[in-house]
């Protein structure tokens, strides 16, 4: 049986647009592997399909997690079997506060009925001082999610949720765009961290500027919603420093997919 | 409030048989008296007898009888039609004497109390307690040091006996059967319910609870209750309401007439959990003297259609109301609610607070009023109306009504309506959560502030019946 997250032959349509046209990799615990790709080559679509969103239906292949598909499952089932996705952009949720939100989750995991109970104070100490490692406000916590959140606010308030919640495989979807230099160097150091407790990251970024601070396992670059190529660190260099339609040419018209 | 208390009303949600939940194996015990069938005159004499009432109360359920017969079905008024009136049991009298211990009471009733946790919730909370049981009240009892300062509070019927002085002056006058056709219906009809008098200048600091139980199917409930506080007083009532689930539905029409006199205030809180087969007609209606306050709670979650509007007139000068209705319908149910208010006196101010919740087909439809007669000079009104709509399937409608014959008087009014999105309800399961539990943190989000309003252990119960009506069980029935 294998560890971890198994994407195999995925193919995806999005309200009847075919997105992903075959696409296999794998998130083993303790590596990261980051996807790139230009927009459009369906990074995000890969990530929600994995969560199951409604909407995104497989056509073929099959997403395992240690070796069970878990295809039939819904989005709940698959997050308390440990996959967390941090989004690009969350959404706003009116009238429920950021603690009440992580607290649900964890009454959740725990099987209590209650869901707004908080059975450990400690629990709350650990948001809080979470929150200010991250160099998120107190009173963020208590705030409505995402509603008047900063861009960076809603990327650390995401990746806080992760920290809580400590999925087993922990997909992020360009968790760089819209921080800052610091703010870019803060998640890196965390990602790291993540890393070396033994879980799994899928790190979807459009720029190879984070590898500066997180160095991925893996890199796998999608175009048109194919796999183009697959490598090591050094592919994100390549991309960095060629493009992404170099990439193309070299690797999805030159069919030559070994660097 | 006790563990227990909550388990309780959660089985009464996950509509186990109510045999089971009542400790009665077969059917409901007995009645001592049931009169069911054709509204007739005689049927109200019988009623009148049977309470041995005095003249003056037979002869004002006959003119009410005569009005309800003359006077037109409301037109606003949907799926109303599907009452048969002539089928139901308008009387019922449970085999149990009217009693201030608990102790007296039958033994499948007072367990079914005590599961209810009704006799802790008094010790440890409650000022008052008033226990209605079908038709009839069947305990009522307050803190003695209450009694010593004058403050009444009785079955609505033995009132009559005692102080009928006192509640001639105020019964059917705040409210009157020629109002509409189901106001006539419960004057003609009523029985059981509540009398509560607050002597000038006493203040009850506890609340005083009313619970109203229906006991049996096809049974119409007529409770009235009449809530008046003299001068400078201040009385905080709830009305706490539960049917457990039988097969068949109920009728209920009861009055709550609420009279604050100059400086008093009177708070009304009203938590509505009827089950699913009960069609909930109310008829709420206070009046404010000169610098008076009443101030409305209505937490309205359970019923199969509730209809419920709380008015205030606004009688006297510098007299004021707060009115905020909270409406759940999960379901094929409706709820059709909406505070009145009539601004008479000048310098007088009003705040309507309406917030719905449609789900899973559910309707609610707000029908709110305000009226601001000429003279009221100065006179304030402002009207907050929230709709929350989790999917595709269910509606909110509202309908507010401003008529302002007062140049000096200032209305305002704010409505928004909230729709749950697909992207929201993704990203709140991607944390784990079932759609139906994303939708009772929204939910209970909604309603975050309104759940100030109420006593902490009333709020505490409410919020854990609005997340069983969203979990599994809450989908049963």
């Amino acid at each position: 049986m294998s560890k971890g997250l198994e994407v195999v032959d995925l193919h995806v349509n999005v309200h009847g647009k075919k997105v992903l046209k075959g696409v296999t990799l794998n998130v083993g615990y303790g590596t990261i592997h980051a996807i790139m790709g230009p927009n459009g080559s369906g990074k995000s679509t890969l990530a929600y399909t994995i969560m199951g969103r409604e909407g995104y239906e497989v056509e073929r292949g099959d997403i395992r997690l240690d070796g069970e598909s878990i295809l039939d499952l819904p989005t709940e089932e698959r997050a308390l079997k440990g996959l967390f996705m941090a989004l690009q952009d969350p959404p706003q949720i009116p009238g429920v506060r950021l603690t009440t939100l992580m607290i649900a989750a964890l009454n959740k995991r725990q099987g209590s009925s209650d869901l707004t109970r908080v059975r450990d104070p400690k629990i709350v100490r650990r948001m809080y001082s979470l929150a200010e490692e991250l160099g998120l406000s107190r009173d963020l916590l208590q705030r409505e999610i995402n509603v008047g959140f900063s861009g960076g606010e809603k990327k650390r308030s995401e990746l806080l949720q992760a920290l809580i919640l400590e999925p087993r495989i922990i997909i992020l979807d360009e968790p760089d765009s819209g921080l800052d230099v610091d703010g870019v160097r803060k998640v890196s150091e965390y990602l790291v961290n993540l890393k070396e407790q033994g879980r799994g990251i899928m790190l979807i970024t459009h720029y190879a500027r984070m590898f500066k601070y997180v160095k991925p396992d893996m890199v796998t670059v999608l175009i048109d919603g194919r796999v183009a190529v697959q490598g090591g660190p050094e592919l994100a260099d390549l991309v960095e420093e060629r493009g992404y339609a170099y990439i193309r040419r070299r690797y999805v018209e030159g069919k030559d997919s070994t660097i | 409030m006790a563990e227990q208390a909550v388990k309780i009303r959660e089985d009464i949600l996950k509509g186990a048989d109510s045999p089971e939940i009542l400790g009665w194996l077969d059917k409901p015990p007995k009645a001592e008296v049931e009169l069911k069938g054709k509204i007739t005159r005689s049927l109200v004499e019988e009623i009148s007898r049977i309470k041995k009432e005095p003249d003056w109360m037979r002869r004002l359920r006959l003119r009410s009888l005569e009005l309800f017969y003359k006077l037109p079905m409301p037109r606003w008024l949907t799926g109303i039609e599907e009452i048969d009136l002539d089928a139901l049991s308008h009387y019922v009298k449970p085999e149990a004497e009217f009693t201030q211990d608990w102790e007296d009471l039958p033994d499948y009733m007072r367990k079914y109390y005590e599961k209810l946790g009704l006799p802790e919730l008094e010790a440890k909370f409650l000022s008052g307690l008033v226990a209605v049981y079908d038709s009839e009240t069947v305990y009522a009892r307050m803190k003695e040091y209450l009694k010593k300062k004058g403050v009444i509070v009785l079955p609505l019927e033995e009132a009559v006996q005692k102080y009928p002085d006192l509640v001639k002056k105020y019964f059917l006058k705040v409210f009157p059967p020629a109002d509409h056709k189901f106001a006539a219906l419960h004057g003609a009809l009523w029985s059981g319910g509540t009398f509560i008098y607050v002597p000038p200048g006493v203040k009850v600091r506890e609340p005083i609870e009313s619970f109203f139980l229906i006991g049996r199917q096809g049974e119409g409930q007529f409770e009235h209750s009449l809530i008046v506080a003299d001068e400078g007083s201040y009385v905080h009532w709830i009305e706490g309401c539960s049917a457990p689930r039988f097969v068949g539905y109920s009728f209920h029409n009861g009055m709550v007439e609420a009279y604050a006199h100059k400086n008093a205030t009177i708070k009304i809180t009203t938590i509505q959990n009827w089950s699913r087969n009960v069609i909930n007609f109310n008829n709420k209606r206070g009046i404010a003297e000169e610098g008076a306050r009443i101030d409305w709670v209505e937490g309205s979650i359970g019923s199969k259609m509730t209809y419920v509007y709380p008015s205030t007139i606004l009688k006297g000068p510098y007299s004021s109301t707060r009115s905020v209705v909270v409406t759940l319908s999960k379901g094929p149910y409706l709820k059709d609610s909406g505070s009145k208010v009539i601004h008479v006196a000048p310098h007088t101010r009003s705040k309507i607070i309406n917030k719905s919740i449609s789900a899973d087909g559910g309707v609610n439809v707000y029908r709110g009023i305000v009226r601001i007669l000429k003279g009221a000079k100065n006179a304030s009104a402002h009207v907050e109306c929230d709709s929350l709509i989790l999917d595709g399937k269910s509606k909110a409608h509202t309908f507010p009504h401003n008529q302002v014959d007062e140049p000096t008087a200032y209305v305002s009014h704010e409505a928004k309506t909230g729709r749950l999105s697909e992207q929201q309800l993704f990203y709140l399961t991607s944390r784990g959560l079932t759609d139906d539990e994303a939708k009772s943190l929204i939910v209970l989000g909604f309603l975050d502030e309104i759940m100030g309003e109420l006593p902490v252990e009333y709020a505490n119960v409410l919020h854990k019946v609005i997340q069983l009506e969203f979990s599994e069980l809450g989908a049963v029935g």
